[in-house]
């Protein structure tokens, strides 16, 4: 487990990675959601799961009051572009569109371009693995807490 | 994190920029010395807040009566924290933290700030991280703070140390008289909640706990205060106004008495406690690590093991004295 370390704080406590798990929008299936955030739990990382139906808004404060590493999101509703386009804005407003986003569910091809021009990190389609999902959110998350460290000194602050 | 952009953080956390509020609260969840400092600076401004406990048997509604209590505290004119505590899993050291999804319609008021925060191991998961955001948030000018358990029962006697304010949760159908008196609870509660009391039985578990609470060794607190009963519905929205009637008139009662100061002070000494576990436990761990070759050797063997753990100790000890 020792990729999940960070800085060591006082007491030798551990740093785990935090990732918030949302849905957006009139869209109620969350099993891929409730999935992937027990494979994350299970790799070791911190989960906050939203609940269903929140607004891109919603999603965004959720993230910043609990500082997460990793935003995924899980569309099933094909309203993608437009939540997607909302909750980066957003991000923006409140000066945390440094969090990476990712975007999971049901995203027909020719979407993908303009997600990813929105800033969407990684997009993961119907088929993609657990294991691979939880590489890439890894990857992403240790990204932010080495920029952070170059910019401060310690990662995270 | 060098001093003077902790310094900037701490500024633009306190001109109420959300962002900065959320980076400090990592820093003091996992503190370095750096961290340390600011939450010198912070307790000092501390001291004002309500601190209100909730806890109680798993499925009783916790979460769902915080929100709703959340919501009633918001129409009176407070702000509102929560620190949301979940557990963690003993097996990966990962967590679900679920307790937010119950409030996440607070989540775009600015008068509400959640935070969920995984046990990481620690009993009842009153860690020092949780108390550590609690002095945060009460610096922050928070009127009112949520702290939700993860509500495992009986080791949640720490909680008394850390709130103003004990809500004990209980449900219809959780057992008998005999549960709800054996579970160790009915002794720290300041209020007692009987909720989803829209369910067949609330009378005769709300009549348990009456009786219970009538006896005069746990019908009286420490300050004087005798415990009150509620019955609500958090789904349907049910009896919510007289618990926060309750609760304001248990923080007024605390106020005029002089025990929400030593509540504070209580809260502190937890905290400083807490925080003195935990670093002689992080020399133990080193101690340990350097002391693999002689434990291995005494462990084959069985003789002296006693001896090998004062030993240990003593070695984690001078560590600490470095």
């Amino acid at each position: 487990m020792s990729s999940l370390q960070s800085t060591e704080a006082v007491g030798g406590a551990v740093r785990r990675f935090k990732v918030l798990v949302a849905k957006m929008g009139l869209d109620g299936h969350d099993r891929g959601a409730k999935v992937v955030a027990r494979a994350l739990r299970d790799a070791g990382f911190e989960v906050i799961y939203t609940g269903l139906r929140q607004t891109p808004e919603q999603v965004a404060l959720a993230a910043v009051q609990e500082d997460v590493d990793v935003i995924g999101v899980s569309i099933l509703n094909g309203a993608h572009i437009h939540l997607m386009k909302r909750l980066m804005t957003k991000l923006k407003d409140l000066g945390a569109d440094d969090i990476p986003v990712v975007l999971g569910g049901t995203i027909p091809v020719p979407d993908l371009e303009p997600l990813y021009r929105l800033g969407i990190r990684e997009i993961f389609l119907p088929g993609t693995s657990l294991a691979e999902i939880i590489e890439k959110v890894r990857k992403l998350a240790e990204e932010k807490r080495s920029r952070e460290e170059a910019v401060t000194g310690v990662g995270g602050c | 994190m060098e001093a003077a952009s902790i310094e900037a953080l701490l500024e633009r956390a306190e001109k109420g920029n959300l962002r900065a509020l959320g980076r400090l609260l990592t820093l003091i969840e996992h503190p370095t010395p750096h961290a340390i400092q600011i939450l010198e600076r912070l307790a000092k401004r501390a001291g004002r807040a309500q601190v209100i406990g909730f806890t109680g048997i798993p499925g009783a509604g916790k979460s769902t009566l915080a929100s709703r209590v959340i919501g009633a505290l918001r129409r009176r004119g407070y702000r509102v924290a929560v620190v949301a505590i979940d557990p963690s899993s003993p097996f990966s050291g990962g967590s679900i933290m679920g307790d937010r999804l119950r409030m996440q319609e607070h989540a775009s008021d600015p008068g509400v700030f959640i935070r969920s925060i995984p046990t990481r191991g620690v009993k009842g998961g009153l860690s020092t991280a949780a108390l550590a955001m609690i002095e945060v948030f009460d610096a922050m000018g928070y009127d009112k703070i949520i702290v939700e358990t993860v509500g495992v029962g009986q080791s949640e006697v720490d909680i008394i140390n850390a709130a103003h304010t004990i809500i004990v949760v209980t449900m219809p159908g959780a057992g008998d008289d005999v549960q709800a008196l054996k579970a160790g609870v009915m002794e720290i509660g300041d209020i007692y909640v009987v909720n989803k009391s829209d369910k067949a039985e609330a009378n005769k578990t709300a009549a348990y706990l009456q009786f219970a609470l009538e006896r005069e060794d746990i019908g009286r607190r420490e300050s004087g205060w005798k415990p009150r009963l509620v019955k609500t519905s958090a789904v349907l929205g049910m009896g919510i106004d007289s618990l926060v009637d309750v609760i304001e008139e248990h923080w007024n009662f605390l106020r005029e008495s002089g025990w929400s100061g030593r509540k504070v002070e209580a809260r502190r000494i937890l905290m400083a406690k807490m925080m003195a576990e935990s670093m002689l436990s992080a020399k133990v761990m080193e101690a340990h690590m350097e002391s693999l070759g002689y434990l291995e050797e005494v462990a084959r063997t069985g003789e002296g093991i006693f001896r090998a753990a004062e030993e240990l100790a003593r070695r984690a000890a001078r560590k600490m004295l470095e």
